[in-house]
């Protein structure tokens, strides 16, 4: 074949897969009021992706906390700025780190299972099933799990900052001897509530919709064989990492671009 | 003028016509295919892998679209792009698949419980008697409390049987019922098909390669050859009675006949890398 051709042929390939993918979204939409008629299974997915992803949410929230306020310290303090640890800590926290790290840990601890989950549905025929039972699966499956993730995300990124934030304040405070009232009280005076932490939410939302969005497309377009169902897995995190970290650069541009 | 009616009633409750598909353009699994299966009959449909009896199957509950012609379920056309129209066809009909794929997170009773609560308004006490009767029906009324996870494999295609039937459909369709199962399990399984059909009333459709069980328990049968080319059909009698090579070489399991035993390749000369005259 010659280049042209090929490099056509792929360039109609990619945008047909992308149409596929907006196509499987607007349906995934249309099963939301649905899956809301049946808020039951959506409480059972929050509780499978987002209790049960509490522990690593907490545990690197604390670990990030701990490391950031040790680093900052030592940054800050060769310029007589310590005072400003806390606002530095929490602005990183709840602008950034808290919706970033949190999405990341979200696409490989819930977006695998739900990848693995689904894949592995549709190898056994479950999903066929449920089409030839006249139930649709996007309404019955897809859509409480991608309201779940919708819901389960931002209350994570939130639980991220807040415990980060408790681990700054045992190091800085409690470890090496900051000022508490500064600490607290400079992220009091400075921290906007929806310039800051709004926005940090509205990103960690934007984050779920896509971690949640690319693990149930990969799961449900997986070759059906268990390598299918493992390449599916990868490619999820792939994706939805790359995705959530070329996505907090525009929405960083977006929102934070005027001082 | 008046317009063509929507159902037209037949003596066949499903209707091939001419129908042609394949998963890809370059690779063809139904050639222009026509056949009609008959109301409250078992039809089994035989052929070795790859004929198209699955798909056969996928076009009749619309998972597929034909590319050419069209399937019809009780004089209407099975169309794929009329999601409602499908889904009440669907709930006429009950398919059991392969592996029964049965949703592992559930029990056996949930499983066959599944249809009624998701498809019906039935009272939760209405639901348990009916699937106790329908798992009573499969022999598994005791194995109700059971997890997926432990039940056999036999076991596991009649909870999906019992899932099957538990909305009374009209047709039911088995993909390969009998597939990996032991003697005692396939003996049951063909049992259950006969008797369920003769009890309810339904039309049954049988995708298999398992010639004795199918020949047992069937009113009529179809015999396929690649791209869905109709061998055969007929009663089992007359099947087993047939003189054609082709029908003969499937119903007795030869290795070789005009179904070859290798697939097509280059000579073993060419292959081994040996002169022609030295190979000969």
């Amino acid at each position: 074949m010659n280049p042209l051709a090929a490099l056509g042929r792929r360039v109609l390939d990619v945008l047909r897969a992308f149409g596929h993918a907006a196509f499987f979204f607007v349906d995934l939409l249309r099963a939301v009021p649905a899956s809301l008629r049946r808020f039951s299974l959506v409480v059972a997915q929050i509780h499978a992706i987002g209790n049960l992803s509490l522990v690593i949410i907490l545990a690197s929230g604390l670990a990030v906390g701990f490391v950031l306020a040790l680093q900052m310290y030592y940054a800050l303090v060769a310029y007589g700025a310590a005072e400003s640890l806390g606002l530095i800590v929490n602005l990183a926290l709840v602008r950034e780190l808290g919706p970033v790290v949190t999405a990341l840990l979200f696409a490989g601890r819930a977006g695998t299972s739900l990848t693995a989950e689904i894949g592995l549905m549709k190898a056994g025929e479950q999903l066929a099933a449920m089409e030839m039972m006249a139930i649709d699966p996007k309404s019955r499956v897809l859509s409480p799990r991608f309201l779940a993730g919708m819901v389960s995300m931002p209350i994570l990124a939130i639980l991220f900052s807040a415990i980060g934030i408790l681990g700054a304040y045992v190091v800085a405070v409690l470890l090496i001897g900051v000022d508490a009232g500064n600490f607290w009280s400079i992220m009091q005076s400075k921290v906007d509530v929806w310039r800051d932490v709004g926005n940090g939410i509205v990103k960690s939302a934007v984050f779920g919709v896509i971690c949640t969005f690319v693990a149930l497309y990969q799961g449900h377009e997986t070759e059906a064989t268990p390598e299918g169902v493992a390449y599916a897995t990868t490619r999820t995190v792939v994706i939805s990492s790359l995705s959530v970290l070329g996505m907090d650069f525009v929405l960083t541009a977006l929102m934070f671009s005027t001082p | 003028m008046p317009s063509e009616p929507d159902s037209v009633k037949t003596d066949a409750l499903i209707e091939i016509d001419r129908v042609e598909f394949g998963y890809d353009a370059s690779r063809t699994i139904l050639d222009n295919v026509t056949l009609n299966f008959a109301r409250g009959k078992v039809t089994s449909i035989l052929g070795g892998s790859g004929c198209g009896k699955t798909t056969l199957l996928r076009l009749i509950g619309g998972v597929h679209a034909p590319s050419k012609g069209e399937v019809r379920f009780d004089g209407r056309k099975v169309d794929t792009r009329d999601k409602a129209g499908l889904y009440e066809l669907r709930r006429r009909l009950g398919m059991l698949f392969q592996f029964g794929a049965l949703f592992t997170d559930l029990t056996v009773f949930d499983n066959v419980a599944f249809p009624l609560r998701e498809q019906t308004d039935l009272a939760e006490s209405t639901i348990r008697d009916i699937v106790l009767m329908k798992l009573n029906a499969v022999g598994l009324r005791g194995a109700a409390h059971l997890r997926i996870g432990e039940v056999s494999g036999g076991m596991a295609r009649r909870i999906a049987l019992a899932r099957a039937i538990v909305l009374d459909p009209e047709l039911i369709m088995y993909d390969e019922p009998f597939a990996g199962l032991d003697l005692i399990s396939m003996g049951v399984a063909a049992n259950l098909i006969r008797t369920l059909n003769d009890v309810t009333g339904a039309t049954s459709l049988v995708v298999s390669h398992d010639v004795p069980e199918c020949m047992a328990i069937s009113d009529h049968v179809v015999l396929l050859a690649t791209q869905g080319r109709i061998v055969a059909q007929g009663t089992p009698a007359e099947l087993m009675a047939s003189n054609d090579p082709e029908v003969r070489q499937f119903v007795r399991g030869e290795p070789d006949g005009p179904v070859k035993f290798h697939y097509p390749a280059p000579s073993l000369a060419e292959d081994f890398g040996v002169r022609a005259e030295a190979a000969s």
